[in-house]
């Protein structure tokens, strides 16, 4: 009996843990579990978990992608200044094919040239947190005239009584999953990822699998940044700040491993709705909204910690 | 031989599904040479680490001088005077020999400050004691393999070691240095230290050791005196059979050319490299560890780049491939390190054999899971391989069903040529008769094989012609009766003479 609780907590540690902070939460905050407060985590947890889609992919290849904080913000800015400019689908088509772009930027400077992952992201991290200033002027934008357009219906639409975001990242999580599990761009994602010599002796290209996980994520980050400006129906040029460590904590909580070759579109889904819940009782509880930062360290050092635990079978060095 | 120094007593050791040692009993005296040898997956390597303070053991006791002891870790182990040699040398390539020798346990002043000189003067005289050609001072990754095990040896003397396990030590030495280290071994049992010798090398094993401990699935089979047994005997003990016909070729039926290799150089690495094999030929490439054969063949299945070269694929000159052209072509590549090149660890047996055809396992880009299946339980049985199912990770299987996957990732879409890398390193008695069997099969069909080893009577006794090659030229080539050991000895050692003069 001792023993399987011991080992219980071992293998669900974090689900117990988070079960325990659900129930806190819901005690002390009605709202909690009320459908309302469900459907406004949901839809928060859409822009984030659209992006961890697409990270997901370069994670499980053993690498990073910290470029697409700045990224969002770019793209965000760039779609609501163009929906001005030149209409809603021109916007969007816009923004997808620059989030394609970077995305293949960073895939040929870690891929291809060879570059650390980590190094080449932050880099772009800071170059389009540039590229935003360069391109805005300083200045916010807004959508002039967001009470007429179609544009609302990817932040704000309803569909069936499901926000149109939340059913956005639920088909983007089953069309990534699938393409995970039963295509061979996907056996060649967790190839690489799992031993990245034996792939190559395999016969296996690692640099352009290497390049496409990154065109996806981002590609998932241009659909986040749709989505994000449809629902605030505006861009402040810090508006994608922090969220591609809040991303990256979703992605690691749902145990997908820093060190590649192991973890899953699902498991994604669940750390990032995880990480939403957390963050929103939180701020049930009453806690300030920056308390969030501390949550996003607290998860990465934890889950990180876990998953290298469990490989080596010792919690400590 | 003198008295008990170690005694281990009623081992038990499990992990998650598998009793790894089961009552093991058997002991060391000082001044013997004992030799621990087993099928992979018998338990050796559990066990030493027991010895070692790497594994606690369920059950069973430690006598050691005497007394019942436990070891807290390596550290413990060696303070204590039980040392590990490990198969991979566990040195730091940026310290020095000094450093090294006392890693982990350096003399320090109360301030945790270095003493530098104790260091250095404690370590030359353990380098003396062993007559090593070089300083305490010296770097350590500028030493040849054979000298950094010197190091490893000598912290035998530096801790006073009443024990040493040596596991695997020959693996990379060439016969020089193994000669070498048998000498040290010798004038370590002369000063009454216990020594186990771990390996797969049976001629070794019968060379150097008295006793032998013979281990399978876990359990003790037996202790014999090593002058009043012989192979025979010891290789029945370990796989509970006889092995009568040790090696079986090809029929020598051989048809149109399949491979052509022509002038391959790269700087530094081989050079003019000439070779040509045929449907249903087993062609050896024999040469010591460093001589460039696992190079060359990288090379000509195209995951390393050659300056110049010409290659003929059926007659026809083809440019220097990718490995998926290769492999589109109908070459496989059975590589050296299973665990590094071979396999994917964390995946099963279904997806590491699909890996390298994902196109013959899929229609538009979607994998037939099914066929997956189906290929895997068709190699599963056909190679005989033990696993739970076609998704238990491959790191969890001993290294002759690894090895049996690999072969399985290749077999199964049917090549043309199948170059077989060192085949049999680190795999058991029995699974290396199987390997051999399948090597003669294969040509039969009318595959081309090119089989590459540092075991002479392997690389003899699977080829039709076999290539010596030493310092990154192919020396010579021997057919027939000429395949004999002397000819190659000599044709790779003459060649060693004339480069050095």
């Amino acid at each position: 009996m001792g023993q399987t609780i011991n080992g219980l907590l071992r293998r669900h540690g974090l689900a117990l843990a988070f079960l325990v902070f659900l129930g806190v939460v819901a005690l002390n905050a009605d709202a909690f579990l009320s459908p309302g407060n469900i459907l406004d985590v949901l839809r928060q947890v859409s822009i984030t978990g659209m992006m961890a889609l697409g990270v997901t992919f370069v994670v499980l290849t053993g690498r990073l992608d910290l470029s697409i904080g700045s990224l969002l913000t770019l793209l965000t800015v760039i779609v609501v200044d163009q929906h001005n400019i030149a209409g809603p689908f021109p916007a969007i088509v816009m923004t997808l094919l620059a989030g394609l772009a970077v995305g293949a930027f960073n895939g040929v400077l870690v891929g291809f040239v060879g570059l650390n992952a980590l190094i080449v992201t932050l880099a772009m991290l800071s170059f389009l947190q540039g590229l935003v200033l360069l391109y805005s002027g300083g200045s916010n934008v807004n959508v002039a005239n967001a009470q007429e357009t179609w544009f609302a219906v990817f932040g704000r639409g309803d569909f069936l009584g499901l926000p149109v975001p939340v059913i956005l990242f639920l088909v983007g999580a089953v069309i990534a999953g699938v393409v995970l599990q039963f295509t061979t761009f996907g056996r060649r994602v967790y190839g690489v990822g799992g031993n990245e010599t034996a792939s190559v002796f395999s016969g296996i290209d690692a640099r352009w699998t290497v390049f496409w996980t990154y065109v996806v994520s981002g590609f998932t980050t241009g659909v986040a940044a749709v989505i994000m400006g449809s629902r605030v129906m505006g861009a402040q040029n810090t508006i994608g700040q922090g969220y591609e460590l809040t991303v990256l904590a979703g992605v690691i909580l749902g145990g997908t491993s820093l060190l590649g070759g192991s973890g899953s579109i699902w498991r994604t889904v669940i750390g990032i709705s995880m990480l939403g819940f957390i963050q929103n009782g939180l701020l049930l509880l009453g806690f300030p909204y920056y308390v969030q930062w501390l949550v996003t360290w607290a998860v990465i050092i934890i889950a990180v910690w876990i998953d290298l635990g469990a490989k080596r079978g010792r919690i400590f060095a | 031989m003198g008295d008990v120094i170690l005694k281990v007593e009623g081992i038990t050791k499990t992990f998650p599904g598998v009793t790894a040692l089961d009552d093991v009993s058997f002991d060391i005296r000082s001044g013997e040479v004992h030799a621990l040898v087993g099928e992979n997956g018998a338990g050796k390597s559990t066990l030493m680490k027991v010895l070692a303070g790497l594994h606690k053991p369920d059950a069973g006791e430690i006598i050691y001088q005497g007394a019942p002891t436990q070891v807290a870790g390596p550290l413990d182990a060696r303070r204590k005077g039980i040392l590990l040699i490990h198969q991979e040398l566990s040195l730091s390539p940026e310290l020095s020999v000094a450093e090294n020798i006392y890693l982990g346990a350096w003399p320090t002043n109360r301030f945790g400050v270095l003493k530098k000189r104790e260091l250095r003067r404690h370590a030359a005289s353990a380098l003396d004691a062993l007559g090593c050609g070089f300083g305490p001072d010296t770097r350590v990754g500028t030493l040849s393999v054979a000298m950094q095990q010197m190091v490893e040896i000598a912290r035998a003397e530096a801790f006073n070691a009443n024990v040493v396990i040596f596991d695997e030590p020959t693996a990379s030495l060439t016969d020089t240095e193994k000669d070498q280290l048998f000498q040290t071994i010798r004038g370590l049992k002369a000063r009454g230290v216990g020594i186990v010798y771990i390996s797969h090398k049976m001629n070794e094993i019968f060379d150097i050791t008295d006793r032998i401990t013979v281990l399978r699935d876990g359990q003790v089979q037996g202790t014999v005196d090593t002058a009043e047994t012989d192979l025979n005997q010891v290789t029945r003990m370990m796989i509970g059979r006889t092995l009568d016909t040790y090696f079986i070729r090809a029929k020598a039926e051989f048809g149109a050319e399949v491979l052509r290799v022509e002038g391959l150089s790269k700087a530094g690495v081989f050079r003019d490299v000439g070779f040509s094999v045929r449907e249903g030929e087993v062609l050896g490439l024999y040469g010591l560890v460093g001589a460039g054969r696992s190079e060359v063949v990288e090379t000509v299945f195209g995951v390393r780049k050659a300056d110049s070269g010409k290659l003929y694929w059926k007659g026809g000159e083809i440019a220097l491939p990718s490995p998926r052209q290769s492999i589109d072509m109908g070459m496989a590549l059975v590589p050296e390190s299973r665990k590094e090149q071979g396999l994917v660890l964390m995946m099963g047996g279904r997806e590491n054999t699909s890996l390298p055809h994902l196109g013959l396992f899929s229609s538009v880009s979607i994998m037939n899971r099914p066929k997956e299946l189906a290929v895997f339980e068709k190699y599963r049985s056909a190679l005989s391989i033990k696993t739970t199912g076609p998704d238990q990770a491959v790191s969890q299987l001993s290294g002759g069903n690894q090895q049996k996957f690999v072969l399985a990732k290749w077999l199964c879409a049917d090549p043309k040529l199948i170059i077989l890398d060192e085949p049999t390193r680190g795999i058991d008695v029995g699974s290396k008769s199987a390997i051999h069997e399948l090597i003669a099969d294969l040509a039969q069909k009318g595959l081309a094989v090119i089989v590459i080893s540092s075991e002479m009577p392997e690389v003899l006794g699977v080829s039709h012609r076999v290539l010596a090659m030493s310092e990154g030229a192919i020396v010579a080539e021997f057919e027939g009766d000429a395949m004999t050991e002397e000819n190659l000895i000599d044709a790779v050692s003459h060649h060693r003479d004339d480069a050095a003069a």
